[in-house]
């Protein structure tokens, strides 16, 4: 009996030293997207338009000063603009890219500003890869690794392509709602490698044969 | 429980059993602040970091997600319905007992802490609850000052909140190095006692903060704690309690500037405190069994040999600096996320 007691607890502490942290998330964005292409066929770059949830945008403008009450300028929400962008510079844009399956790189975002439109905020802002790209294959995924943030695309029209060469085809592949069987699985490598928030991303991908 | 041991064998099983206990302790430890925090958009309170989910751990983490749209949607209908607020409440009260197992509750702190100092089961509750309360106190206190009386940002809130963490980071590692300062020379001291005799036998006893005692058999086995609570006991912990409970967290500030708003800001207050009494239960219950781990390998090595002593001896330096390692790793996240995030 003791040994079963002695097994029993050794079992529980074990498991309950365990418990993980888990984050979940706090934002919700919901982005549509274009890929942008130069005259001569190669992508420059992404316009993002992320539309942010109630909560966050209700959060992000308090204290703002505001002319009448319930709208913001694009000019009183100018600051707040920069702020954005500035950070998300340390995020990578939460925006992970691949030209033949080399990872892209991005400079500073252009024409950037916010909309607030009945108490809800979105975020424009053009992305410039950092050189432009021609590629067979151009996959982009927009995610935040920590899942802090959930990045979800729209419904309607998630993304389109601008001015394109026209034998390029768009494909969009949206994570499967995962059993927890299958959330396990998928979610064990990324786990170790701290990327959690790819198990939760739509895939974009630009096929330019 | 009562074990009575003997034998070298007994001894290796038992010590074996500590050492992986202490191993899933670092481990939850190191993934709690192996993904530095970040704030993602600027204006954002911290973010937190991910990792693994498994059966249980994902349910866990859809139960959190869940809860927490639910515990927004609450405040959005407790705008223009007084009876959607027991709901509200409710729902805040859930949310707390699944979020506690995310990060930034001071779980990995507040167990390491009772481990290493060996604290009563009463103290590690009364610990949680304290540092809970004090967290939901805080997160109310910054919106309900910065964003009332100072018209403050959300900009100018997340700075604050920046500035609480250094505090309660520094603190965390201040009684860290306490610990390991206390504990680090009771360890020294029995190994080289043990050296000279053999047949002493070690006792599983309290720390007051003063060097550690060799005991002979006469002494008493346990502590009452209304003595742990004597001279200095209370004190001792509360810096414990502020070093954990100072960060608020970044889900009660989104919760209350979002009920400010909305012109229910004492139904946010509500919201999290029930939010703090559903993590102080979470975190209550890991850390007993923090305490429940703690006092099972004392009442184990009691009866072996020397060496079970000097391994749990061991075990408790190790939680001390593995406090000091939570408060570093935090702290070196702020400057990082500051350096990234202006």
């Amino acid at each position: 009996m003791k040994y079963v007691d002695r097994f029993l607890a050794a079992i529980f502490v074990s498991l309950a030293c365990t418990v993980p942290a888990l984050a979940h998330p706090h934002v919700w964005v919901t982005v549509t997207s274009q890929i942008v292409y130069a005259a001569d066929g190669a992508a420059t770059g992404m316009r993002h338009s992320w539309e942010f949830d109630d909560v966050y945008s209700t959060f992000a403008t308090e204290g703002l000063p505001q002319k009448t009450k319930g709208v913001f300028t694009r000019e009183e929400l100018a600051d707040l603009a920069k702020v954005n962008v500035t950070s998300l510079k340390d995020s990578d844009f939460f925006t992970f890219a691949k030209a033949n399956g080399k990872d892209l790189t991005f400079g500073d975002p252009t024409d950037y500003w916010l909309n607030y439109d009945k108490e809800i905020l979105t975020l424009h802002f053009t992305l410039p890869f950092t050189s432009p790209v021609k590629a067979k294959d151009l996959s982009i995924e927009v995610y935040d690794p920590t899942y802090y943030i959930d990045f979800a695309f729209a419904d309607k029209d998630p993304v389109a392509l601008v001015s394109a060469p026209a034998q390029c085809k768009l494909s969009l592949h949206k994570p499967e709602e995962m059993s927890m069987a299958q959330g396990q699985k998928l979610s064990d490598a990324a786990a170790l490698s701290g990327n959690w928030g790819v198990n939760f991303a739509t895939k974009i991908a630009v096929t330019c044969p | 429980m009562s074990v009575k041991l003997s034998g070298r064998d007994a001894a290796f099983s038992v010590a074996a059993i500590i050492l992986a206990v202490a191993a899933m302790l670092l481990l939850q430890g190191a993934f709690d602040v192996a993904f530095a925090q970040m704030r993602p958009l600027g204006a954002g309170p911290r973010a937190a970091p991910p990792p693994p989910p498994s059966g249980l751990m994902g349910w866990i983490f859809a139960k959190q997600a869940e809860f927490y749209r639910a515990l927004t949607g609450g405040i959005r209908a407790a705008k223009t319905d007084n009876t959607a607020v027991a709901g509200l409440l409710g729902i805040s009260f859930l949310y707390g007992v699944f979020h506690a197992a995310g990060p930034g509750h001071g779980k990995a702190v507040i167990s390491s802490y009772l481990f290493a100092n060996n604290e009563t089961w009463r103290r590690g509750v009364v610990l949680s609850f304290a540092s809970a309360l004090l967290q939901a106190l805080v997160a109310i206190a910054l919106v309900g000052i910065a964003a009332l009386i100072f018209q403050a940002t959300a900009k100018m809130m997340g700075d604050t909140v920046r500035i609480i963490e250094i505090v309660s980071y520094s603190l965390i590692i201040v009684v860290g190095a306490r610990l390991l300062w206390v504990k680090g020379r009771a360890f020294v001291n029995e190994l080289r006692s043990s050296g000279d005799d053999h047949d002493h036998h070690h006792h599983d006893h309290h720390d007051h903060g003063h060097d550690h005692h060799h005991h002979d058999a006469t002494c008493h086995h346990e502590l009452e704690p209304a003595q742990l609570a004597g001279p200095g006991g209370w004190r001792r912990g509360l810096s414990a309690i502020f070093a954990v409970g100072l960060r608020p967290c970044s889900g009660a500030i989104l919760v209350l500037v979002f009920a400010l708003a909305q012109g229910i800001l004492w139904a946010g207050i509500g919201a999290t405190f029930l939010m703090g009494l559903g993590t102080a239960i979470t975190v209550a219950v890991i850390a007993t069994v923090a305490v429940g781990a703690r006092g099972f390998a004392g009442r184990i090595v009691r009866s072996g040999n020397g060496w079970g002593m000097h391994a749990l001896r061991g075990l408790e330096v190790a939680a001390a600096v593995l406090i000091i390692a939570f408060g570093a790793l935090l702290l070196a996240g702020y400057m990082a996320s500051e350096r990234m995030f202006i």
